[in-house]
Parts: structure tokens; sequence; C-alpha cells
């Protein structure tokens, strides 16, 4: 299933909507279904400030531990407290109700996120 | 290693077939998981999951003097299965009291038929064979044989459905020879690793995907890999020998006295294992309820600030949502209702210790 075109994307699996006035952070389909049941999502808190690769939590399966890194320069101003209670809504609806953090930001440069199609060609190639 | 050095079960296409992910486990491709660890955990809860575990080491010993060989190699009294047909759990012991493996030995009435780690094939083999006597006859049956494991609360009315109506389940811890659907030799052992009610099968190689797909043609029966394969048997608090044990670990530390009988000191390992009955351990393995954070294997336990000691198992219990683990830790902090923390990445996360089986 292709990736949907109004986000942008990292080669690490996060997703980044359009900017309004913030944006919405989150988990692609690829890396949810590479990851298998989401049981546990550790978060940042709100007002944490980010660099852009920066680990900002971690979402685990139950085999395994993946790092959550941050697209942009960005700080936090609300995280999906739902996922406390419901992480699976991140293999459900990953890019719905399974969303992670939204970002406030300023200019920061998008040209090293990918759009959908770069990004759904670097997942064939993995 | 590479994967083409991998070996595979006789399974391995019926995995693929199913669209198991495969990973590398003890020299074997392994299905981790097919449909999810979570929902294969509760159907072999709710109803029943077959398991290849054709991977583990599957040695025959025979001859007059197979029964002394044994009673002198494993801690566990041999005397206790005599009765063919049954069978018992038991270590295996170096000089030193550290544990070689855990296993189970079966009395089939010809011989005995020992299943161990596959993890510890080769070292078991040589160990055996190292030890055994000329009247003793020991043959690696691991590449001849398949074994699958249907495990779980419809265990029993699957089986009634594909044996004759003569047929009696052995009981639990005992095994003896059925044919299934009319066709298919094997010997049923009333053993798991999973906490439920359930059978191990063993099979001719030959057999092995027939049998897995006549079970699968159940519509309760789930295939269930070793993803929940280990969600399943941390909940009850079974070992698993690597993670929970390993040879500088010996019996009592490990709480695994009562396979080795205080009576009994024909075996290797006695003499360690009653000077550590005698002493007392300074360390005992515990189980620890994590809530707040995933506990995982080689993570830091601490008390008071200060190490105490490290996680060997550590996942999530699909049926009762939190953190299970286990830890050797100093005496001071072994007793149920001990609260010690896991330093789980940058987080130190309260672990309480219970008694096993996990509940809520």
């Amino acid at each position: 299933m292709p990736s949907p075109q109004e986000y942008l994307f990292t080669n690490t699996h996060e997703w980044l909507s359009q900017k309004d006035e913030f944006s919405v952070i989150g988990i692609t389909d690829f890396a949810q279904d590479q990851l298998g049941e989401i049981v546990y999502v550790d978060l940042p808190e709100v007002g944490d400030r980010f660099k852009a690769g920066q680990p900002f939590g971690e979402v685990e399966s139950v085999k395994s531990v993946s790092e959550l890194l941050m697209p942009i320069d960005a700080s936090i101003i609300e995280v999906n407290e739902e996922l406390n209670d419901a992480p699976d809504l991140v293999n459900s609806d990953c890019y719905g109700d399974g969303w992670l953090v939204k970002v406030e930001y300023g200019d920061v440069d998008l040209s090293d996120l990918l759009d959908s199609d770069s990004y759904d060609t670097h997942c064939s190639e993995l | 290693m590479s994967k083409e050095d991998l070996s595979r079960t006789p399974l391995y296409e019926s995995h693929r077939e199913l669209g198991a992910r495969m990973v590398p486990y003890a020299h074997y491709e392994m299905p981790v998981q097919y449909q999810g660890i979570i929902d294969e955990h509760k159907a072999t809860r709710s109803s029943a999951g077959i398991f290849d575990v054709s991977h583990m080491a599957q040695f025959r010993v025979a001859g007059a003097g197979a029964r002394d060989f044994l009673q002198g190699v494993l801690t566990n009294e041999i005397g206790r299965i005599d009765d063919v047909g049954s069978a018992q759990y038991t270590l295996m012991l170096n000089e030193e009291g550290g544990i070689l493996d855990d296993l189970i030995v079966y009395n089939t009435g010809f011989e005995y038929l020992i299943i161990a780690n596959a993890a510890n094939h080769e070292k078991d083999f040589e160990w055996l064979d190292d030890h055994k006597p000329d009247d003793v006859e020991l043959v690696d049956e691991s590449e001849r044989t398949a074994l699958i494991a249907l495990q779980g609360p419809s265990m029993i009315r699957i089986m009634d459905e594909l044996t004759d109506e003569d047929y009696v389940l052995p009981e639990r811890f005992n095994l003896n020879e059925a044919i299934i659907d009319g066709r298919i030799p094997v010997l049923v052992a009333r053993t798991g690793y999973t906490g439920e009610d359930g059978v191990e099968l063993v099979t001719r190689a030959e057999d092995a995907k027939d049998l897995w797909n006549v079970l699968l043609s159940f519509p309760e029966v789930t295939p269930v890999g070793l993803g929940a394969r280990d969600t399943l048997r941390l909940e009850m608090g079974y070992p698993l020998y690597g993670d929970d044990m390993d040879e500088t670990r010996d019996p009592i530390q490990a709480r695994l006295g009562w396979v080795c009988p205080a009576d009994k000191t024909d075996y290797i390992g006695a003499d360690a294992v009653r000077k550590a009955r005698e002493e007392g351990s300074d360390e005992v393995l515990v189980h620890l309820r994590v809530d707040g954070g995933i506990p995982r294997k080689g993570q830091k336990v601490l008390a008071d600030g200060k190490f105490i000691g490290t996680i060997g198992s550590g996942s999530h219990s699909p049926t009762f949502g939190f953190g299970m683990a286990t830890a050797y830790l100093p005496l001071a902090y072994a007793e149920p209702g001990a609260i010690v923390q896991v330093e789980i990445r940058k987080k130190l996360v309260d672990g309480l210790v219970v008694k096993p089986p996990f509940s809520l």
C-alpha cells in the first residue's frame, strides 16, 4: 500500500504531517508491520526540545524495542496519551489515531525528508 | 552466521506457506511468529496452539547399562520413571554443579528418550558420549524425528477425534504410542512448555508435514512461533536455558533443587549440590513483575541505587499486560513482595518480586 501523499517521511520510518500551526509525528505502516504488535510506547514530556535525528521516545513490541527519531528540530506540544492504554493503536491506525506527538518548530530545512514516493522506494529496497 | 549455515526442520516449507517470520535460533531457521505473538499466545491459552519444536535435540539411550548411566549423569532419581511410559524433568550438571542443560527423559520401555535444548545439542551429546560406558548405546535421533507440540484446553478434544476410540491419553508426564488419523504413528508425551494441558508428539521426519496439516485442519488450532512460546513459558515461570540458568549457576540458585533429590548422591555434581544446599546460596533466581516498562535481558537491577543483578528473561505478558522478568538477586531481595528497580534504558522502573506463575 503506498504511503500517504500528504506526509513527509524519514528513512528511519517516522512520518511528519505538513505544517499547519503544528505538525503531527508518527511511525509508518512499514515500521509498525516490521515491529509487530506494539505493547508499550514511551513518549517525551510536553515542552521537551529535540534536534533532528535525536531519539524522542521508543516503541516496543513483545520481542523488540525501537527508538523514535525526531524528523526535524522541534519542541513537543502534545503527546498521544491514548497510547498509554492502547499502544496497539500504532498498529491499527498508524497514520491516524496511532499518532505519537505534536510538535512546533520555526523555519527548518525539510529537504532531508522524503516524499511518499521516495519513501516507498526506500522501503522496497530494504 | 549466514543463512546458508542454518538447518531447517521438516516443517520449514509449511512455516513459509503460513507466512511466518523466520529467525535464526540455535542453528535453525525457525518461525518466531505467524500472525502475531499476542494472538498466538492467547489462542494457546483459550483453545490450542501447535508448535514446531523439531529443532530440539532428541537422543535415544539404550542398552543394559542405560538406567545406571542416566542415574549417574542426571540429577533426578531415575527410579521414579521405572514404570514404562513415565517421564521426568531433570538436569545435567558438570562436576562443579554448574547446569549443563535441563531436559526431559522418557522411559519408552525399550530405551530412554531424552529431549534437550537445541542450543545445547552438540554439548549435551558430547558430554553423554564422553561419560557413557560401553554397554550403553547413544543415538542422536534429532534428524530422523520431528516434534510437534499441541498445547491448550482444546487438546483433549482434538486428540480424541484423531485417535481410535480405545486410545487413552497418557497421564501428565507420561507417554504412550498412538496412530493419528488412522495412519501417522506418533509417541504422545503429555508434556509441554506453556502451562496449558498439552501433548508433544514425536514423529518420523517424513510424517511431520502430514501431522502438522492434520492438526492445522482443526479451526480451533493456531500455529504458534517461538515468540509466543517464550511469553507462554515465562508467564508460568518455566526457566529457559541460557537466560535463566547456565554453567555458572547451580540448581539451588536456580531453584531447581526439587529435581535434585537430597538422598541421591551418585550423580555428577551431587557433591556441589549438597554443599550448595547446606551452605545456602548468596543469590537465587527471582521473578519480577514490572509495571511501566518492559524489562529486557541484560538490563541492570538495582536496590537503593546499587547494582544487585541482571535481567535474565524479560518480556511483556500478553495475558496480564505487564512486564515480566527473571534475575538472580541476593537473598535479601528474593522474597515475594520485595521491590527493586530495573534500569530500562534511561529510566528506573520498580520491579515487584513475585512467586510464579505470574498473575494479576
